[in-house]
């Protein structure tokens, strides 16, 4: 529906067709009535006293409900598929030419491995601002073989790239659930309810330690909270691409937590020097002095020692709980 | 020159976000002015001097910063043309939330935090919703989930403005802000402009330095709570 459509609109049915109007007239201080009022009328009579003590002209109140509006009907429609996502290498911080072409799909995970400082980061913000050779490495990004739309740098509703950092830290006075149930109404998901009830129990299944639902996120563990952050990403980010910044090992299922993930059919980049994590992608980027340095497939060999690996890690997984549990560690 | 007001809640982010864009921008050998408009006291200047940018300080005292600054920023727009920087900077601190230093058809940038709480970009007045460009930092230190979640509020009040996550320490999101920065408002002169806002107004005998409490000691434009 067009804005001018809309405002010829009784309240009443505006508020039915778009419930979070009301939230929007709330967050300026206004108070939007049911009625058969249409919102023209009500834009036209409000009190421009009033709205100079609320910090606002009518103007640009009439503004933000337009650009407002615009986004909030763009969530509800489909987002461009993305198939593939193409790296078409640049320089590296001595100016030696990167000379790849490396082409991503939805289902793959990629592993990103270097020290601190090398480049990592500059490669996910690449990837992130769809760098078409405007940036300090002098990348080019491209989305189904072509030069994306410019959209994608700035949009809060389409973004291309859901980041998970290591950061799982929250400040938020909320319960899990409250925080979920935000997060998926900022979302415009369908059926919100289900989606929160959905994610609070993969989270549970992902984490060491169970939490509930009314659990405070500020008390949250961090297996806790990366669980629950995983669990949130794979069911309401819409976002194509997946960064993630390394997946500490304590306290949650990472192999499950990856798996969910791959299942969503999105492209997953990963920055970790985890052996298990780093086996389980199909390939890893070796950066070396802002620049990927080589490209390395996961071989057969590879794969065949990461059945041991799990193993090992398995088997200090059960000594950490014996520990969790009061045991000693004279025998194992 | 391009010109553009930066403001925020103190303590926001607002110097080092300035100084992440400076340091883009003197890579590609663009002179930078800065005017730095605090209250009190500001030791933000000699960060600035530091990195080799010309600054200008103005502290407002016993007056109110807002009306202090729109009175002082025509001169110092002067000050920047006359000493030939590309860019001149203004920063502000928004100190009752109501006030804003955002000029009609100057870019506008607000820097608001993601530790200010979610109720906090609803109750900042024009100096946000307002502004062109939104940053919103100190994203390292909450999940994805929350600085989505707090973006999003930025958003219900401010539908219009390009809101981006900057990192003030590492410097992310410092180059991508660079090129809205590039893009900003070219102008020679304020003259003849408006800000985009009327500033809070009392005119009051507490305005002139009455302390003393109770209505008689209260004259000129007062207004009381409804009971």
């Amino acid at each position: 529906m067009h804005y001018n459509e809309l405002l010829i609109q009784p309240i009443k049915q505006l508020l039915a067709d778009y419930p979070w109007l009301e939230d929007f007239f709330s967050s300026f201080g206004l108070q939007l009535q049911a009625g058969d009022q249409t919102l023209q009328r009500y834009l036209d009579g409000l009190d421009p006293d009033e709205l100079l003590d609320l910090g606002i002209s009518r103007e640009q109140l009439g503004q933000s409900l337009h650009d407002f509006m615009a986004g909030m009907l763009s969530l509800e429609e489909e987002a461009e598929k993305v198939e593939s996502l193409t790296i078409i290498g640049g320089f590296d911080k001595t100016g030696k030419a990167e000379e790849l072409e490396l082409t991503l799909r939805p289902g793959e995970v990629i592993c990103i491995v270097g020290p601190t400082g090398s480049g990592k980061s500059r490669l996910l913000a690449d990837i992130e601002w769809v760098a078409q050779g405007d940036t300090p490495t002098g990348r080019k990004v491209l989305i189904n073989n072509k030069v994306p739309d410019n959209k994608w740098r700035f949009s809060t509703e389409h973004k291309l790239v859901a980041q998970l950092s290591q950061n799982m830290n929250f400040v938020m006075d909320l319960t899990a659930e409250e925080f979920v149930r935000m997060h998926a109404e900022s979302r415009l998901v369908p059926d919100p309810e289900e989606k929160v009830a959905r994610i609070l129990e993969q989270a549970n299944q992902l984490a060491g330690e169970q939490f509930k639902p009314d659990t405070p996120v500020t008390a949250l563990s961090g297996g806790q909270s990366r669980a629950l952050m995983i669990a949130d990403m794979a069911i309401l980010s819409k976002s194509p691409i997946v960064l993630i910044d390394e997946i500490e090992n304590a306290g949650i299922d990472r192999k499950r937590a990856l798996e969910l993930l791959v299942k969503q059919e999105k492209i997953i980049l990963m920055a970790t020097h985890d052996p298990i994590l780093a086996l389980m992608g199909d390939r890893r980027l070796v950066i070396r002095n802002g620049g990927i340095a080589r490209i390395i497939e996961s071989s057969a060999a590879e794969r065949k020692n990461l059945a041991r690996l799990e193993e090992l890690d398995n088997t200090l997984l059960a000594l950490r709980n014996r520990i969790r549990f009061g045991e000693t560690l004279e025998e194992i | 020159m391009h010109f553009l007001t930066v403001s925020g809640p103190p303590s926001s982010g607002k110097t080092s976000v300035i100084l992440r864009v400076i340091e883009a921008l003197q890579a590609k050998q663009k002179k930078i002015g800065v005017v730095k408009y605090d209250c009190l006291m500001t030791e933000d200047d000699l960060r600035y001097a530091k990195k080799g940018v010309l600054v200008k300080k103005g502290l407002s005292g016993s007056q109110c910063p807002d009306h202090y600054f729109v009175s002082n920023i025509e001169a110092c727009v002067k000050w920047g043309v006359e000493n030939d920087c590309d860019f001149l900077i203004s920063e502000s601190a928004g100190l009752c939330n109501r006030c804003s230093p955002h000029i009609k058809d100057i870019t506008a940038v607000c820097v608001i935090d993601n530790l200010s709480g979610i109720n906090t970009p609803r109750k900042i007045g024009p100096m946000l919703k307002s502004a062109d460009i939104v940053v919103i930092t100190k994203g390292d230190i909450v999940s994805q989930a929350e600085r989505e979640v707090f973006a999003s509020r930025v958003k219900q009040v401010n539908p219009g403005a390009v809101i981006m996550n900057i990192n003030g320490i590492t410097g992310q999101g410092a180059f991508e802000l660079t090129t809205l920065f590039e893009e900003a408002s070219d102008i020679e002169t304020l003259k003849g402009m408006r800000l985009r806002f009327s500033m809070p107004s009392a005119l009051c005998s507490y305005c002139l330095g009455e302390t003393r409490i109770g209505d008689e000691y209260q004259t000129g434009n007062v207004r009381k709570m409804e009971s």
